[in-house]
Protein backbone atom coordinates (compact mmCIF):
# COMPACT_ATOMS: atom_id res chain seq x y z
CA UNK A 1 0.00 0.00 0.00
CA UNK A 2 3.28 2.14 0.08
CA UNK A 3 2.02 4.07 -3.26
CA UNK A 4 -0.98 5.36 -1.49
CA UNK A 5 0.73 6.98 1.61
CA UNK A 6 0.64 10.22 1.51
CA UNK A 7 1.90 11.30 5.07
CA UNK A 8 4.79 13.08 5.02
CA UNK A 9 6.41 13.94 8.63
CA UNK A 10 7.79 17.38 7.59
CA UNK A 11 6.40 20.79 6.80
CA UNK A 12 9.10 21.55 4.17
CA UNK A 13 7.96 17.81 2.75
CA UNK A 14 4.38 18.91 3.08
CA UNK A 15 4.93 22.50 1.37
CA UNK A 16 7.44 21.48 -1.27
CA UNK A 17 7.60 22.74 -4.63
CA UNK A 18 5.99 26.00 -3.66
CA UNK A 19 7.17 29.00 -5.43
CA UNK A 20 7.20 32.18 -6.47
CA UNK A 21 3.44 33.92 -7.86
CA UNK A 22 1.81 30.55 -7.16
CA UNK A 23 -2.13 30.27 -6.32
CA UNK A 24 -2.76 29.12 -3.15
CA UNK A 25 -6.27 28.46 -1.89
CA UNK A 26 -6.67 27.81 1.79
CA UNK A 27 -9.61 26.61 3.74
CA UNK A 28 -10.56 27.78 6.92
CA UNK A 29 -13.80 29.96 7.99
CA UNK A 30 -12.24 33.45 10.32
CA UNK A 31 -9.99 31.19 12.39
CA UNK A 32 -11.78 28.20 12.53
CA UNK A 33 -10.41 24.97 10.87
CA UNK A 34 -7.20 27.11 9.26
CA UNK A 35 -4.39 24.77 8.23
CA UNK A 36 -1.89 26.63 10.82
CA UNK A 37 0.84 25.12 10.45
CA UNK A 38 0.95 24.91 6.68
CA UNK A 39 0.50 28.86 6.88
CA UNK A 40 3.23 29.09 8.79
CA UNK A 41 5.72 27.30 6.86
CA UNK A 42 4.58 29.26 3.71
CA UNK A 43 5.55 32.11 5.85
CA UNK A 44 8.71 30.55 6.80
CA UNK A 45 9.90 29.57 2.64
CA UNK A 46 9.26 33.30 2.24
CA UNK A 47 7.78 33.31 -1.43
CA UNK A 48 6.45 36.14 -2.36
CA UNK A 49 3.59 37.21 -4.94
CA UNK A 50 1.16 35.07 -4.07
CA UNK A 51 -2.34 34.81 -4.94
CA UNK A 52 -4.62 33.48 -1.96
CA UNK A 53 -7.89 32.11 -2.48
CA UNK A 54 -9.31 31.54 1.27
CA UNK A 55 -13.12 33.51 2.38
CA UNK A 56 -10.92 35.26 5.34
CA UNK A 57 -7.19 36.78 5.51
CA UNK A 58 -6.71 35.48 9.20
CA UNK A 59 -6.15 38.06 11.66
CA UNK A 60 -3.08 40.66 11.99
CA UNK A 61 -0.93 38.06 13.85
CA UNK A 62 -2.55 34.79 13.00
CA UNK A 63 -3.82 32.65 10.16
CA UNK A 64 -2.86 34.09 6.17
CA UNK A 65 -2.53 37.61 8.06
CA UNK A 66 1.29 36.58 8.40
CA UNK A 67 2.00 36.34 5.40
CA UNK A 68 -0.31 39.49 4.46
CA UNK A 69 2.40 41.06 6.91
CA UNK A 70 5.20 39.68 5.22
CA UNK A 71 3.86 41.29 2.08
CA UNK A 72 3.81 37.83 0.59
CA UNK A 73 0.99 38.30 -1.23
CA UNK A 74 -0.02 40.05 -4.68
CA UNK A 75 -3.53 39.10 -4.77
CA UNK A 76 -6.57 37.82 -2.14
CA UNK A 77 -9.66 36.51 -3.35
CA UNK A 78 -11.86 36.83 -0.46
CA UNK A 79 -15.54 37.24 0.46
CA UNK A 80 -14.74 39.16 4.08
CA UNK A 81 -12.11 40.58 5.40
CA UNK A 82 -13.28 43.09 8.20
CA UNK A 83 -11.46 41.57 11.03
CA UNK A 84 -7.63 42.09 9.54
CA UNK A 85 -6.73 45.85 10.11
CA UNK A 86 -3.49 44.95 8.16
CA UNK A 87 -5.57 44.25 5.16
CA UNK A 88 -7.86 47.62 4.68
CA UNK A 89 -4.36 49.25 4.99
CA UNK A 90 -2.41 47.57 2.44
CA UNK A 91 -5.67 47.84 0.13
CA UNK A 92 -6.82 51.47 0.61
CA UNK A 93 -3.27 52.27 0.31
CA UNK A 94 -3.25 50.23 -3.07
CA UNK A 95 -0.45 48.08 -2.38
CA UNK A 96 -2.94 44.54 -1.89
CA UNK A 97 -4.89 43.85 -5.47
CA UNK A 98 -8.24 41.96 -3.79
CA UNK A 99 -11.24 40.34 -5.79
CA UNK A 100 -13.88 40.62 -3.22
CA UNK A 101 -15.88 37.61 -4.38
CA UNK A 102 -19.46 36.41 -2.28
CA UNK A 103 -19.06 33.80 0.27
CA UNK A 104 -21.20 31.27 -1.67
CA UNK A 105 -19.78 32.15 -5.12
CA UNK A 106 -16.26 31.83 -3.60
CA UNK A 107 -17.18 28.33 -2.43
CA UNK A 108 -19.02 27.36 -5.53
CA UNK A 109 -15.75 28.50 -7.61
CA UNK A 110 -13.64 26.33 -5.48
CA UNK A 111 -16.08 22.95 -6.16
CA UNK A 112 -16.83 23.53 -9.47
CA UNK A 113 -12.58 24.24 -10.27
CA UNK A 114 -12.41 20.60 -8.29
CA UNK A 115 -15.12 19.13 -10.33
CA UNK A 116 -13.66 20.27 -13.87
CA UNK A 117 -16.51 22.87 -14.41
CA UNK A 118 -15.05 26.11 -15.99
CA UNK A 119 -17.93 28.30 -14.72
CA UNK A 120 -21.18 28.49 -13.98
CA UNK A 121 -23.94 30.75 -14.06
CA UNK A 122 -25.58 32.45 -10.57
CA UNK A 123 -27.91 35.32 -9.73
CA UNK A 124 -25.48 36.29 -6.83
CA UNK A 125 -24.16 39.79 -7.67
CA UNK A 126 -26.32 40.53 -10.55
CA UNK A 127 -26.54 44.34 -10.52
CA UNK A 128 -23.55 44.96 -8.21
CA UNK A 129 -20.24 45.46 -8.97
CA UNK A 130 -19.47 41.81 -8.69
CA UNK A 131 -21.20 41.77 -12.21
CA UNK A 132 -18.84 44.38 -14.02
CA UNK A 133 -17.27 42.77 -16.65
CA UNK A 134 -19.04 39.48 -16.92
CA UNK A 135 -21.39 37.86 -19.49
CA UNK A 136 -24.78 38.46 -18.47
CA UNK A 137 -27.47 35.82 -19.39
CA UNK A 138 -31.44 34.87 -18.68
CA UNK A 139 -33.08 32.07 -18.18
CA UNK A 140 -36.40 31.50 -17.03
CA UNK A 141 -36.41 35.58 -17.49
CA UNK A 142 -34.22 35.94 -14.20
CA UNK A 143 -30.56 37.49 -15.34
CA UNK A 144 -27.65 35.35 -14.24
CA UNK A 145 -23.99 36.53 -14.42
CA UNK A 146 -21.33 33.64 -15.31
CA UNK A 147 -18.92 33.54 -12.80
CA UNK A 148 -15.21 31.34 -13.70
CA UNK A 149 -14.11 28.70 -11.20
CA UNK A 150 -10.86 28.46 -9.59
CA UNK A 151 -8.42 25.83 -9.45
CA UNK A 152 -4.68 26.35 -7.80
CA UNK A 153 -1.16 25.50 -7.76
CA UNK A 154 -1.79 24.12 -3.59
CA UNK A 155 -4.20 23.85 -1.55
CA UNK A 156 -3.82 23.77 2.15
CA UNK A 157 -6.78 22.50 4.37
CA UNK A 158 -7.24 21.50 7.86
CA UNK A 159 -8.95 18.12 8.51
CA UNK A 160 -9.37 16.44 12.28
CA UNK A 161 -8.99 13.40 11.08
CA UNK A 162 -7.10 11.53 8.10
CA UNK A 163 -6.15 7.71 7.40
CA UNK A 164 -2.28 7.36 5.82
CA UNK A 165 -4.33 7.28 2.21
CA UNK A 166 -5.32 10.91 2.51
CA UNK A 167 -9.15 9.83 3.71
CA UNK A 168 -10.28 13.06 5.47
CA UNK A 169 -13.03 13.50 8.25
CA UNK A 170 -13.59 17.12 9.00
CA UNK A 171 -15.01 18.24 12.49
CA UNK A 172 -17.81 20.53 13.86
CA UNK A 173 -17.91 24.31 11.53
CA UNK A 174 -14.51 23.75 11.05
CA UNK A 175 -15.45 22.08 7.56
CA UNK A 176 -16.72 25.15 6.36
CA UNK A 177 -14.42 25.90 3.35
CA UNK A 178 -12.16 23.16 3.09
CA UNK A 179 -13.77 19.70 1.33
CA UNK A 180 -14.06 22.42 -1.70
CA UNK A 181 -10.34 23.75 -0.97
CA UNK A 182 -9.41 20.01 -1.02
CA UNK A 183 -10.86 19.33 -4.62
CA UNK A 184 -9.13 22.32 -5.89
CA UNK A 185 -5.11 22.00 -5.82
CA UNK A 186 -3.34 21.13 -8.25
CA UNK A 187 -1.03 19.96 -4.79
CA UNK A 188 -3.45 19.29 -1.65
CA UNK A 189 -2.10 19.35 1.26
CA UNK A 190 -3.63 18.44 4.39
CA UNK A 191 -2.70 19.33 8.08
CA UNK A 192 -4.89 17.38 10.12
CA UNK A 193 -4.88 16.84 14.33
CA UNK A 194 -4.85 12.92 13.96
CA UNK A 195 -3.45 10.45 11.67
CA UNK A 196 -5.05 6.97 11.61
CA UNK A 197 -4.61 3.86 9.97
CA UNK A 198 -6.51 2.51 6.81
CA UNK A 199 -9.70 0.90 7.63
CA UNK A 200 -10.27 2.73 11.15
CA UNK A 201 -12.19 4.83 9.48
CA UNK A 202 -15.90 4.33 8.52
CA UNK A 203 -15.94 4.87 5.01
CA UNK A 204 -19.41 5.89 4.95
CA UNK A 205 -18.63 8.72 7.06
CA UNK A 206 -15.47 9.76 5.02
CA UNK A 207 -15.94 13.38 4.06
CA UNK A 208 -13.34 14.16 1.88
CA UNK A 209 -12.11 10.90 -0.64
CA UNK A 210 -8.38 10.35 -0.58
CA UNK A 211 -7.95 10.75 -4.48
CA UNK A 212 -7.85 14.76 -3.98
CA UNK A 213 -5.54 14.94 -1.67
CA UNK A 214 -1.18 14.63 -1.74
CA UNK A 215 0.34 14.90 1.27
CA UNK A 216 -0.52 14.48 4.93
CA UNK A 217 1.00 15.81 7.68
CA UNK A 218 -0.11 15.70 11.28
CA UNK A 219 -0.31 19.08 12.93
CA UNK A 220 -0.23 20.97 16.04
CA UNK A 221 -2.73 23.37 16.54
CA UNK A 222 -3.07 26.41 18.45
CA UNK A 223 -7.15 26.93 17.23
CA UNK A 224 -7.30 30.73 17.98
CA UNK A 225 -11.31 31.70 19.26
CA UNK A 226 -12.09 35.00 17.49
CA UNK A 227 -15.15 35.74 19.57
CA UNK A 228 -15.60 34.09 22.81
CA UNK A 229 -19.34 34.16 23.54
CA UNK A 230 -20.93 32.33 26.37
CA UNK A 231 -23.97 31.68 27.58
CA UNK A 232 -25.46 34.58 30.13
CA UNK A 233 -26.40 32.45 33.19
CA UNK B 1 -39.88 56.61 21.34
CA UNK B 2 -37.54 55.22 19.31
CA UNK B 3 -36.86 51.60 19.11
CA UNK B 4 -33.27 49.90 20.56
CA UNK B 5 -31.73 47.26 19.15
CA UNK B 6 -33.13 44.87 21.33
CA UNK B 7 -36.75 45.99 20.63
CA UNK B 8 -36.04 46.25 16.37
CA UNK B 9 -35.31 42.08 17.00
CA UNK B 10 -38.30 41.71 19.10
CA UNK B 11 -40.55 43.40 16.13
CA UNK B 12 -38.82 41.26 13.61
CA UNK B 13 -39.48 38.11 15.84
CA UNK B 14 -42.93 38.72 14.90
CA UNK B 15 -42.60 37.93 11.50
CA UNK B 16 -41.33 34.13 12.25
CA UNK B 17 -43.70 31.42 11.59
CA UNK B 18 -44.13 27.85 12.40
CA UNK B 19 -41.37 25.46 11.05
CA UNK B 20 -39.33 28.09 9.34
CA UNK B 21 -35.76 28.12 7.89
CA UNK B 22 -33.95 31.41 8.82
CA UNK B 23 -30.98 32.86 8.23
CA UNK B 24 -29.93 35.81 10.64
CA UNK B 25 -27.10 38.30 9.51
CA UNK B 26 -24.82 39.48 12.02
CA UNK B 27 -25.68 42.51 14.11
CA UNK B 28 -29.04 43.17 15.61
CA UNK B 29 -30.45 40.31 12.95
CA UNK B 30 -28.34 38.24 15.81
CA UNK B 31 -30.72 38.97 18.53
CA UNK B 32 -33.65 38.09 17.08
CA UNK B 33 -32.84 34.26 18.10
CA UNK B 34 -33.73 35.55 21.38
CA UNK B 35 -37.56 36.65 20.95
CA UNK B 36 -38.56 33.44 18.83
CA UNK B 37 -42.42 33.34 20.56
CA UNK B 38 -42.36 29.77 22.74
CA UNK B 39 -45.21 28.66 20.92
CA UNK B 40 -42.95 27.93 17.67
CA UNK B 41 -40.09 25.88 16.20
CA UNK B 42 -37.55 27.69 14.00
CA UNK B 43 -34.28 26.60 12.59
CA UNK B 44 -31.77 28.95 12.42
CA UNK B 45 -28.89 28.52 9.21
CA UNK B 46 -25.32 29.99 9.75
CA UNK B 47 -23.48 30.21 6.65
CA UNK B 48 -20.42 28.79 7.51
CA UNK B 49 -22.43 25.37 7.30
CA UNK B 50 -24.94 24.33 10.25
CA UNK B 51 -28.67 24.44 10.12
CA UNK B 52 -29.41 24.34 14.00
CA UNK B 53 -27.74 26.73 15.55
CA UNK B 54 -28.13 26.58 19.53
CA UNK B 55 -27.27 28.76 22.55
CA UNK B 56 -24.10 30.23 23.18
CA UNK B 57 -21.77 27.94 25.09
CA UNK B 58 -21.12 27.62 28.75
CA UNK B 59 -17.52 27.96 29.73
CA UNK B 60 -17.16 23.60 29.68
CA UNK B 61 -18.93 23.76 26.16
CA UNK B 62 -16.66 25.92 24.17
CA UNK B 63 -15.67 24.29 21.40
CA UNK B 64 -12.91 26.34 18.92
CA UNK B 65 -14.48 23.66 16.04
CA UNK B 66 -17.77 25.15 16.63
CA UNK B 67 -18.53 28.92 15.41
CA UNK B 68 -21.32 31.01 13.85
CA UNK B 69 -21.14 33.11 10.99
CA UNK B 70 -20.00 36.17 12.75
CA UNK B 71 -17.17 33.80 13.99
CA UNK B 72 -18.56 33.68 17.36
CA UNK B 73 -18.66 30.68 19.45
CA UNK B 74 -22.05 28.64 19.71
CA UNK B 75 -23.38 25.02 20.17
CA UNK B 76 -25.48 22.97 17.65
CA UNK B 77 -29.37 22.62 18.42
CA UNK B 78 -31.28 19.42 18.97
CA UNK B 79 -31.53 18.24 15.17
CA UNK B 80 -28.73 20.38 13.68
CA UNK B 81 -26.63 19.11 10.88
CA UNK B 82 -23.12 20.27 9.80
CA UNK B 83 -21.96 20.63 6.43
CA UNK B 84 -19.50 23.00 3.72
CA UNK B 85 -19.62 26.28 2.80
CA UNK B 86 -21.20 24.86 -0.91
CA UNK B 87 -23.55 22.72 0.31
CA UNK B 88 -24.85 25.87 2.37
CA UNK B 89 -24.91 28.09 -0.16
CA UNK B 90 -26.63 25.21 -2.36
CA UNK B 91 -29.75 25.99 0.32
CA UNK B 92 -29.41 29.99 0.07
CA UNK B 93 -29.36 30.55 -3.56
CA UNK B 94 -31.56 27.59 -4.16
CA UNK B 95 -34.38 29.17 -2.43
CA UNK B 96 -34.48 26.75 0.29
CA UNK B 97 -34.39 28.93 3.09
CA UNK B 98 -37.65 30.55 4.39
CA UNK B 99 -36.58 33.87 5.91
CA UNK B 100 -33.43 36.06 5.30
CA UNK B 101 -32.82 38.94 8.07
CA UNK B 102 -29.43 41.15 7.37
CA UNK B 103 -28.45 44.76 8.42
CA UNK B 104 -28.08 47.10 5.83
CA UNK B 105 -25.91 51.14 5.26
CA UNK B 106 -29.15 51.94 2.90
CA UNK B 107 -31.82 50.41 1.11
CA UNK B 108 -34.30 52.57 -1.69
CA UNK B 109 -37.53 52.28 -2.86
CA UNK B 110 -37.33 50.16 -5.46
CA UNK B 111 -35.46 47.05 -3.41
CA UNK B 112 -32.16 47.87 -3.85
CA UNK B 113 -29.89 47.33 -1.17
CA UNK B 114 -26.24 48.21 0.16
CA UNK B 115 -24.06 47.14 2.72
CA UNK B 116 -20.90 45.98 2.40
CA UNK B 117 -18.53 48.18 1.05
CA UNK B 118 -17.88 52.52 1.89
CA UNK B 119 -15.15 53.03 -0.94
CA UNK B 120 -12.57 54.97 0.17
CA UNK B 121 -13.32 54.20 4.22
CA UNK B 122 -14.56 50.84 4.92
CA UNK B 123 -13.76 47.82 3.15
CA UNK B 124 -15.15 44.61 4.61
CA UNK B 125 -16.64 42.61 2.04
CA UNK B 126 -19.90 41.28 1.47
CA UNK B 127 -19.75 37.70 3.33
CA UNK B 128 -22.00 35.70 2.46
CA UNK B 129 -24.77 38.69 2.17
CA UNK B 130 -25.31 39.14 -1.44
CA UNK B 131 -25.59 35.13 -1.67
CA UNK B 132 -28.42 35.48 0.44
CA UNK B 133 -30.26 38.40 -0.77
CA UNK B 134 -30.11 36.85 -4.58
CA UNK B 135 -31.76 33.86 -3.08
CA UNK B 136 -34.12 34.45 -0.51
CA UNK B 137 -37.51 35.53 -1.25
CA UNK B 138 -38.95 36.55 2.13
CA UNK B 139 -35.98 39.17 2.98
CA UNK B 140 -36.29 41.75 6.25
CA UNK B 141 -33.10 44.41 6.60
CA UNK B 142 -32.94 45.58 10.16
CA UNK B 143 -31.43 49.37 10.51
CA UNK B 144 -31.50 52.46 11.96
CA UNK B 145 -33.59 54.60 10.08
CA UNK B 146 -31.23 57.50 9.75
CA UNK B 147 -27.29 58.00 10.86
CA UNK B 148 -26.43 60.16 13.54
CA UNK B 149 -26.51 63.16 11.60
CA UNK B 150 -29.48 62.25 10.89
CA UNK B 151 -29.47 61.54 7.11
CA UNK B 152 -31.69 59.06 6.17
CA UNK B 153 -30.70 55.86 5.01
CA UNK B 154 -34.22 54.95 3.36
CA UNK B 155 -33.33 56.47 0.09
CA UNK B 156 -34.38 57.45 -3.43
CA UNK B 157 -31.51 55.41 -4.86
CA UNK B 158 -28.75 53.62 -2.99
CA UNK B 159 -25.25 55.76 -2.91
CA UNK B 160 -23.34 53.57 -1.86
CA UNK B 161 -22.14 50.14 -3.87
CA UNK B 162 -25.05 47.51 -4.04
CA UNK B 163 -25.48 44.46 -2.27
CA UNK B 164 -28.42 43.21 -4.25
CA UNK B 165 -31.25 44.60 -6.82
CA UNK B 166 -34.66 44.71 -6.16
CA UNK B 167 -34.57 42.14 -3.43
CA UNK B 168 -35.88 44.09 -0.15
CA UNK B 169 -39.52 43.88 0.65
CA UNK B 170 -39.48 44.51 4.06
CA UNK B 171 -37.79 47.25 6.62
CA UNK B 172 -37.54 47.15 10.29
CA UNK B 173 -36.18 50.58 11.37
CA UNK B 174 -35.92 52.14 15.27
CA UNK B 175 -39.02 54.42 13.82
CA UNK B 176 -41.11 51.93 11.78
CA UNK B 177 -42.29 49.58 9.34
CA UNK B 178 -42.09 49.76 5.97
CA UNK B 179 -43.07 47.63 3.13
CA UNK B 180 -41.54 48.46 -0.60
CA UNK B 181 -43.81 47.88 -3.76
CA UNK B 182 -44.32 49.75 -6.33
CA UNK B 183 -41.23 51.85 -5.96
CA UNK B 184 -42.20 53.35 -2.70
CA UNK B 185 -41.76 53.04 0.85
CA UNK B 186 -45.00 52.02 2.22
CA UNK B 187 -45.70 52.66 5.99
CA UNK B 188 -47.22 50.13 7.83
CA UNK B 189 -46.37 50.34 11.86
CA UNK B 190 -44.68 53.23 13.50
CA UNK B 191 -42.50 52.84 16.79
CA UNK B 192 -44.70 53.87 20.16
CA UNK B 193 -45.14 57.43 20.16
CA UNK B 194 -43.05 57.99 17.13
CA UNK B 195 -44.91 60.75 14.91
CA UNK B 196 -46.07 60.19 11.34
CA UNK B 197 -44.27 63.46 10.98
CA UNK B 198 -41.29 61.79 12.50
CA UNK B 199 -40.77 59.20 10.04
CA UNK B 200 -41.45 61.16 6.94
CA UNK B 201 -38.98 63.73 8.00
CA UNK B 202 -36.39 61.16 8.09
CA UNK B 203 -37.90 58.66 4.98
CA UNK B 204 -35.74 60.58 2.17
CA UNK B 205 -37.18 58.11 -0.64
CA UNK B 206 -41.26 58.27 -1.31
CA UNK B 207 -43.10 57.40 1.54
CA UNK B 208 -46.88 55.99 0.98
CA UNK B 209 -48.65 56.61 4.57
CA UNK B 210 -52.30 55.23 4.58
CA UNK B 211 -54.39 57.20 6.39
CA UNK B 212 -54.27 55.19 9.76
CA UNK B 213 -51.05 53.78 10.77
CA UNK B 214 -50.82 51.27 13.57
CA UNK B 215 -48.51 51.27 16.80
CA UNK B 216 -46.16 48.17 17.05
CA UNK B 217 -46.82 46.01 20.27
CA UNK B 218 -43.86 44.44 21.26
Amino acid sequence: MSGFNKVVSTYEEAMAGLSNDMTIISGGFGLCGIPEGLTQEIKKSGVTGLTVVSNNCGIDDFGLGILLKGRQIKKMVSSYVGENAEFERQYLAGELEVDLTPQGTLAEKMRAGGAGIPAFYTATGVGTAVAEGKEVKQFKGRDYILEESITGDFAIVKAWKADKIGNLVYRETAMNFNPMAATAGKITVVEVEEIVEVGELNPNEIHTPGIYVNRVIQGTFEKRIEKLTLAQN
Amino acid sequence: MSLNRDQIAMRVAQELQDGYYVNLGIGIPTLVANHVPEDIEVMLQSENGLLGIGPYPTEDQVDADMINAGKETVTAALGASIFSSAESFAMIRGGHVDLTVLGAFEVDQNGNIASYMIPGKLVKGMGGAMDLVAGAENIIVTMTHADKRDNSKLLENCTLPLTGVGCVKKVVTNLAVLEIKDGAFHLLERAPGISVEEIQKKTAGTLIVPEHVPEMTL
